[in-house]
């Protein structure tokens, strides 16, 4: 059962027409021009957090279409994260292709994974743990492929050289990373919007909750579930071309491993899965978190600290905000303006 | 250590994510009475058992026992919270660098027949051998057992004859998380470890018991038999870097053809 | 004229269990059948075969004309027949006009008409005081009317009622019956799954007996009533008499 799904009104899921709510659209654009501002004054490692807090917020923006609105727990998405990155960077060293394109592509081509990925869950009806063995499974596969794949630079990996030419998704100023980065979040969020008002993204909701129920109300679950994997594989493709050209380097063990699944999987669940802001609200509380940790190391410090803190987190948000952070806090707010 | 995870999951319906990571920390504790107390691994296994074992009855009574009746993902999600929190704490403790218990047993090798063996492995062997049985006569043999199988049948069933369901779980974690524990201790002197190690060996016994079947004794120590062959056979045939990929493979095809195991009861299937 | 829903030699077994065996059934444009018989008959695996949730061992369903027999459900549901379930499956999460919506998008793909279209229907069935509440906050009654809400938002021709009127009280009863009535008086054929005999008595035109995964009796309800191995059947069963 919902946690505390009493007989009060709940607007989790916006209602049909967005102009309904035009103080949280205000709200949204002046936060849009906000974060656009922000870099005049930022110092370049705030610089750096914001960009990583954007590219996570986007990464668990994509997981939310499949792992969120649809609830099929997928925990190998970095399988995605790889294909699309190596994809891109080879496509840039070997044809010349500018990873513009690149990044195109390899979102295609693990938009193609995550169909057979999806085929095989869905056709043969895994559910639950199952399914979230199964997307580890083809991730560690991946991952074993690629560390013994010479051409691809084994398990050292590829290296990319820095040329500052934003042709190339290279740039000498951080600052342009930074707008990519929002510009991806952005672009993810509208997506995920837009899908959350049309029939497609409300059968996900349903069939988060009851497939069974779903079929027998004319839902072709199968389908929907597929186009969900689709989408989600498609952005996190995209995602990982940034994530390789933004650090130059691309290595199986990072690229595809069950750690970096678990990053992306787990903003999107503290801040509210299957919400469209909950992504945004996980990246901007866990990602500074991350990062805290990793400064006090340059001193001495933790390692592994900011993963201590995010599986309390984890472990908090399971037991007290099943829904996670998001929806709590709209509805705190709402009661204060009642 | 499949062993446990397969009755933590048999009994209770709970998929322990932060297997490994218990593991693990059964190493650790081997390895800090070996270093400082000089107690040899193999004495410290029951101290790492009974460790583990508080362990594992903490967890269950703080943090799985209020989501049993949540969806299947929240117990998931959480094991997930308990799994970073076991590695990272151990990371935290005793830093990245892999870490080895010695004994001075193991370091010796006898003639078995015509193969050479490592005492340390044969130990191993043997041990997870009695242990098993050991669990084997627990579940048939006493009334605990009885009662906790009688759960794993039918939850309902066991409330009406007035079982308290949630001291069986807690045993079964219990006594789950100290298999692994002891498990730990067995592997110390022979595989170096690292706090990230936990991980792979959770994916690792994953493999094994989804193998051998969700809840199956049996199934679980034919799937680690089934594992091992199919990673040697990896590595005798491709490389020894892709023997991983044999063993995920083989769980790939059994999770879409025979996803209660080979000796699962079909329940899940 | 042929039927609407023709099934002929219908059979499921589970493991050694015969759950249906060899059942033949007919529901014709606009008719009432009622499908009655003790506990374990097989009533709701002929459901599960008919509507496409489970696959049938034996036999041929033909349902406008169209085989079904081995369709998904959501491909029988697109055809015209919508069921409701016996343990109601309402998405609890969601309000009581997005469970709604969940059927009606397929006949009406944009949000906006198929929120009207279901915002209508929860009304009719007197549900509009809860339209926006969480589905999981409502009561057993009136879950049960979300469950009939949502299978006729499917637009269906015909309806396969499975138990609606179980656990409630007798004006709740005595309501539902109206309300199916009117349904049915819009040319909706009804196959219902009943143990309130009063309220099969009154609504079915004809009733089909199981037992044991067979067909034992079929007639007008009167008839039905009467017939020495249906009363058999039921003595046998004493949680009914």
């Amino acid at each position: 059962m919902p946690n505390g799904a009493g007989s009060r009104l709940v607007s989790g899921h916006p209602p049909i027409a967005p102009a309904s709510r035009p103080a949280l659209q205000y709200l949204a654009l002046a936060a849009v021009l906000v974060l656009l501002a922000l870099p005049a004054v930022l110092t370049s490692y705030a610089v750096t957090v914001f960009i990583l807090i954007f590219f996570y917020a986007f990464l668990g923006q994509a997981w939310n279409v499949v792992g969120g609105y649809a609830g099929q727990l997928s925990m190998g998405h970095a399988a995605f994260v790889g294909v699309g990155g190596y994809t891109a960077a080879m496509l840039s060293s070997e044809l010349h292709l500018t990873p513009w394109l690149g990044m195109l592509v390899g979102g295609a081509l693990a938009a193609v994974l995550g169909a057979v990925i999806g085929y095989l869950g869905f056709r043969f009806g895994l559910r639950g743990f199952y399914f979230v063995l199964l997307t580890v499974a083809f991730a560690e596969v991946c991952r074993i492929l690629v560390s013994n794949i010479d051409a691809l630079g084994g398990a050292i990996g590829l290296y990319i050289t820095f040329t500052g030419d934003p042709r190339q998704f290279q740039f000498q100023d951080a600052r342009a990373y930074y707008y990519v980065a929002l510009a991806l979040m952005l672009l993810a969020t509208g997506v995920v919007a837009l899908l959350e008002r049309r029939r497609f993204g409300i059968y996900l909701g349903a069939i988060r909750e009851d497939e069974g129920a779903c079929e027998a109300l004319g839902v072709d679950t199968f389908k929907y579930k597929m186009l969900a994997m689709i989408v989600s594989s498609f952005l996190t493709g995209v995602g990982g071309t940034f994530y390789a050209f933004y650090l130059f380097s691309l290595q199986p063990n990072s690229m595809f491993g069950i750690p970096l699944s678990v990053e992306i999987i787990i903003r999107p669940i503290v801040g509210g899965a299957g919400t469209l802001l909950g992504p945004i609200l996980g990246s901007f509380i866990l990602t500074p978190l991350g990062e805290l940790s990793r400064l006090s190391l340059g001193h001495g410090g933790y390692h592994g600290l900011h993963l201590v803190a995010y599986g309390v987190l984890l472990v908090a948000v399971v037991l007290f905000l099943p829904q996670g952070a998001y929806p709590y806090l709209a509805r705190v707010l709402r009661r204060r303006d009642a | 250590m499949a062993v446990g995870l397969t009755l933590i999951f048999g009994v209770m319906r709970v998929v322990n994510f932060a297997h490994g990571d218990m593991m693990v920390w059964g190493m650790y504790v081997t390895f800090l009475l070996a270093s400082r107390a000089g107690v040899d691994p193999y004495v410290a296994f029951g101290a790492a058992a009974a460790a583990l074992f508080v362990l594992g009855l903490v967890v269950q009574r703080g943090l799985v026992d209020r989501v049993l009746d949540a969806p299947h993902e929240m117990q998931i999600l959480l094991m997930l919270g308990v799994a970073l929190i076991l590695e990272n704490t151990a990371l935290l403790a005793f830093g990245p660098e892999p870490t080895r218990a010695r004994s001075t047993l193991a370091a010796a090798t006898i003639w078995l027949g015509p193969v050479f063996v490592d005492v340390a492995r044969l130990i191993a062997f043997g041990v997870a051998l009695a242990l098993t049985a050991a669990l084997w006569l627990f579940l048939f043999r006493t009334e605990l057992g009885r009662l906790m199988r009688a759960t794993a049948d039918n939850t309902f069933g066991a409330l009406v004859i007035g079982t308290d369901v949630r001291r069986v779980y807690a045993v079964a974690f219990g006594v789950g998380a100290a298999c692994v524990g002891a498990a730990g201790a067995l592997v110390a002197p022979i595989l170096p470890w690292e706090p990230a190690t936990g991980l792979s060996l959770s994916v690792a016994s994953f493999n094994i018991v989804i193998i051998g079947g969700m809840g199956s004794l049996l199934g679980a120590f034919v799937g680690g038999l089934l594992v091992s062959v199919a990673e040697s056979l990896g590595a005798v045939f491709l490389q020894p870097s892709l023997k991983e990929l044999a063993s995920f493979s083989l769980l790939i095809l059994i999770l879409l053809f025979r996803p209660a195991g080979l000796f699962g009861n079909g329940r899940d299937g | 004229m042929t039927p609407l829903l023709e099934v002929a030699g219908l059979s499921k077994r589970f493991g050694g269990l015969v759950a249906v065996k060899d059942l033949a059934l007919t529901v014709g444009g606009g008719e009432v059948v009622g499908l009655i018989g003790p506990n374990g008959a097989g009533k709701t695996t002929a459901f599960g075969l008919i509507s496409g949730s489970l696959v049938p061992d034996a036999g041929e369903i033909v349902f406008r004309g169209h085989s079904i027999k081995g369709l998904p459900p959501h491909r029988v549901c697109a055809l015209g027949m919508a069921r409701t379930f016996q343990i109601m499956r309402p998405f609890p999460r969601l309000t009581v006009v997005r469970n709604v919506m969940i059927g009606g998008l397929g006949r009406h793909p944009h949000p906006a008409a198929a929120e009207a279209r279901s915002r209508a229907i929860v009304d009719e069935l007197g549900l509009g005081a809860k339209a926006d509440h969480l589905a999981g906050s409502l009561t057993l009654a009136e879950r049960k009317r979300l469950e009939l809400a949502r299978a006729l938002a499917t637009e269906p021709v015909l309806l396969l009622l499975d138990e609606v009127m179980s656990g409630l009280g007798e004006r709740e009863t005595e309501t539902l019956v109206r309300e199916i009535r009117a349904i049915n008086a819009r040319g909706i054929a009804i196959l219902l799954i009943e143990h309130v005999m009063r309220a099969v008595m009154s609504l079915a035109q004809r009733i089909v007996v199981l037992d044991g995964g067979e067909r034992i009796a079929e007639g007008r309800p009167a008839t039905v009533a009467n017939d020495p191995r249906v009363i058999e059947a039921y003595l046998g069963d004493e949680r009914l008499v």
